[in-house]
């Protein structure tokens, strides 16, 4: 019987609260259960599901509504998501018709923010529109202009460069899902560059990553990218050279998205 | 200097050695990032039959990457044996691919020539071999290292126990590695990639593993993959470091990116060797590579990342490692798009590295942005253990929570021993079957399990 009866490896279940490693998974002949087995597969299906996920380019217009800012869409160089996938460099480029549409809006702002996809929309549609109710009356409040809000499809973080540049923002903050994990397909990061300008590395950054419900929540990552808007504006640098004073934030970049 | 192949009317030029080697690779993504891939199927055809009819020797004239500009050109030079090259020294590069094949070359001939092939010859050749070419070559090729269990015997597969942790919280790490020792994991390394280099952190974990290896006997080592100057400053604390870990690349300015160059892996190698810690041997060095860390560094200097890739084995033999693990899967499709692309630098990877002489391993890995799944490392495995290859990685259901990535699990490697008649290294399986965990044919037993586990309690009860 022990053959269709799989091993439960129960005197494994003290262990499991140290960890969410997939320990104690027990085991039929030399295999996985079937059971665990599955779960395993929804994990990867939602984390592919994620990779190839789209922006609700519908809801997130209406929900930027509510700030009376204007929207601009935008569409990286990479034409879809294969060719998204393998070139990196074309993911970080805007297309022609991008670039001069934002040419023709270029006046003077504090903050520049960007929604993009990334590799996960799924986290961008989630967890975007949270964090903006909490993110923009902040910045309001503290007398900083907003430039047209940029919605971008097949982007990578460094896009954000060259549209700053293009917006004569003082700022950048790229709201971007992150590369899905078994455990969260929807975490979304917020890469904050000064002075944005074509040509900069992961150096020239801050991130806040992990935002997400069961992660750093909407609440806890405004306040932390806001008191770095702040503190870059104010020192006029951004990235490894930024540290956290109030120690409340980590010192981390995330890179490959 | 120039090659050149014609097809029909077609003339199909290479200005060097370097794009020759580039043109010729099988297609993959990184290649085509670089900008270095041939641009169609007959312009690939037409490298190989070009690169099929270059001599050997030709390899020792044209460098890819300048000897004055590059430490591991230097490195490639310096030490490559004439004596072993001897052999082989008259063959083209498609008479090579003949002569490795051919049943009169065998294991002993093989590893008489190791010191003669440059990393180049050995890429180079292996453009012009098929999947099944390179398995049934590196099949031939026995490499076997030693520390406190003798790794890489034929007939023998062993793993490395990866119990990492996304805060490297002890008593997560020691969940999972006692869960894989259940599982007859760890035989090649219990080895935790940290998520802080923190010199305590890292030191209170050698301790842990340290203990629990000396508490049951258990011959196998330990490491924790931090930097190769952190790994330094743990030797000098006095720390109980077995193994000294580093990812290495290819070229000098990858490894300069690395914050390493050779004169520091030298001053890591002497200071580690220094400890003895070995029981049954003293292969101190645990490597990782991959393909396509070169270009992600902005240092692949126009070589095709394959070439680049096995110039790190140039690297690696020089301090006669216990492991090289090529980690193939982790890079993301922007370098090996998809199953295929992994399966085929995977067995690139292992059967270069083992025609050099190395300890080959094989981090058979994928993201999830990556189109690839268990499928397809289901299939890699297969092939890899097969040709031999000496270790794969155990991670706790393939699901790495640090690392945020997907690798072989506990479970992948007890399968591919069974259905291929492998066992663990020697005085690993004499301890599992001393404690109950296999029988003395490798079948899990089980039983004991739970009795196991209560005696590892200090571990997490204090």
């Amino acid at each position: 019987m022990d053959e269709i009866k799989p091993l439960d490896d129960t005197f494994l279940e003290q262990l499991k609260q140290f960890t969410a490693a997939r320990i104690g998974l027990g085991r039929t002949g030399s295999s996985i259960p079937v059971k665990r087995s599955l779960e395993f597969n929804l994990a990867h299906a939602h984390a592919r599901d994620a990779v190839y996920s789209e922006l609700n380019l519908d809801k997130l217009v209406e929900v930027l509504g509510e700030f009376e800012l204007p929207v601009l869409q935008l569409h990286s160089q990479a034409g879809y998501r294969e060719q998204y996938l393998q070139r990196p460099d074309l993911g970080r480029l805007l297309d022609e018709e991008s670039a001069s549409l934002l040419e023709s809006q270029s006046k003077l702002n504090d903050v520049v923010i960007i929604i993009a996809d990334g590799l996960s929309a799924t986290a961008v549609n989630h967890n975007a529109a949270g964090l903006f109710r909490v993110l923009i009356p902040q910045l309001r409040s503290a007398g900083l202009s907003i430039a047209p809000i940029c919605l971008v499809k097949e982007a990578r973080v460094a896009i954000a460069d060259d549209i700053g540049h293009l917006l004569k923002a003082r700022l950048s903050v790229i709201l971007i899902g992150e590369r899905p994990g078994l455990s969260a397909a929807d975490s979304m990061g917020a890469y904050l560059t000064y002075k944005p300008r074509p040509g900069l590395t992961d150096e020239a950054r801050n991130c806040i990553s992990n935002i997400r419900p069961h992660g750093l929540s909407a609440n806890q990552a405004s306040k932390k990218i806001f008191y770095l808007i702040q503190e870059a504006l104010k020192r006029k640098i951004s990235g490894v050279n930024l540290k956290d004073n109030a120690g409340a934030l980590e010192d981390n970049t995330v890179t490959g998205i | 200097m120039a090659y050149q192949h014609t097809i029909g009317r077609k003339v199909y030029k290479f200005s060097d050695l370097k794009v020759l080697l580039a043109k010729a690779s099988p297609h993959r993504s990184g290649d085509v990032l670089a900008g270095l891939s041939a641009s169609n199927y007959e312009e690939r055809v037409a490298a190989q039959i070009a690169l099929a009819d270059v001599p050997l020797k030709r390899f020792l004239e044209e460098e890819i990457i300048p000897y004055e500009t590059d430490e591991i050109s230097r490195l490639i030079i310096d030490n490559h044996n004439n004596t072993s090259f001897t052999l082989i020294n008259t063959l083209t590069v498609g008479e090579f691919r003949d002569w490795l094949l051919s049943d009169t070359t065998t294991s002993e001939i093989l590893q008489s020539v190791a010191d003669g092939v440059t990393p180049e010859m050995a890429a180079a050749v292996s453009k012009l071999m098929r999947n099944q070419d390179m398995v049934a070559v590196a099949r031939k090729i026995e490499v076997v290292t030693q520390f406190r269990d003798t790794i890489g015997l034929r007939g023998r597969f062993s793993t490395r126990l990866q119990p990492n942790h996304p805060t490297d919280d002890p008593r997560g790490i020691a969940a999972s590695i006692i869960d894989g020792l259940l599982y007859a994991s760890g035989d090649a390394v219990i080895g935790i990639n940290p998520a802080t280099d923190s010199l305590n952190e890292v030191g209170n974990l050698l301790i842990l593993m340290d203990a629990l290896r000396q508490q049951f006997d258990i011959p196998t080592q330990s490491c924790v993959l931090s930097h190769i100057t952190t790994t330094l400053e743990l030797i000098r604390n006095g720390f109980p470091v077995d193994l000294c870990f580093q990812s290495i690349g290819g070229t000098e300015k990858s490894n300069a990116s690395f914050g390493i160059n050779l004169a520091l892996l030298d001053e890591a190698y002497e200071a580690t060797l220094s400890l003895k810690r070995g029981t049954v041997g003293q292969n101190v060095m645990y490597f990782e590579t991959g393909q396509g860390s070169e270009l992600s560094a902005n240092a692949n200097l126009g070589v095709d990342q394959q070439t680049c890739e096995a110039r790190c084995y140039a690297v690696a033999r020089r301090y006669k490692p216990l492991l090289v693990n090529t980690v193939v899967g982790f890079i993301g499709p922007e370098y090996l798009y998809d199953g295929k692309q992994i399966i085929r630098a995977a067995l690139e990877d292992h059967f270069c590295g083992k025609l050099l002489g190395l300890p080959m391993g094989a981090d058979i890995c994928y993201t999830n942005h990556a189109e690839a799944d268990q499928d397809d490392m289901d299939n890699l495995l297969v092939l890899l253990g097969v040709a031999g290859c000496n270790f794969i990685m155990g991670v706790p259901g393939s699901d790495d929570i640090m690392l945020n990535y997907q690798s072989t699990s506990f479970h992948d490697a007890i399968y591919l021993r069974k259905v291929l008649g492998l066992r663990p290294a020697p005085e690993f399986e004499q301890w599992l079957i001393r404690q109950g965990i296999t029988d003395e044919q490798g079948n899990l037993q089980s039983k004991r399990n739970a009795e196991i586990v209560n005696q590892m309690k200090s571990l997490w009860m204090k």
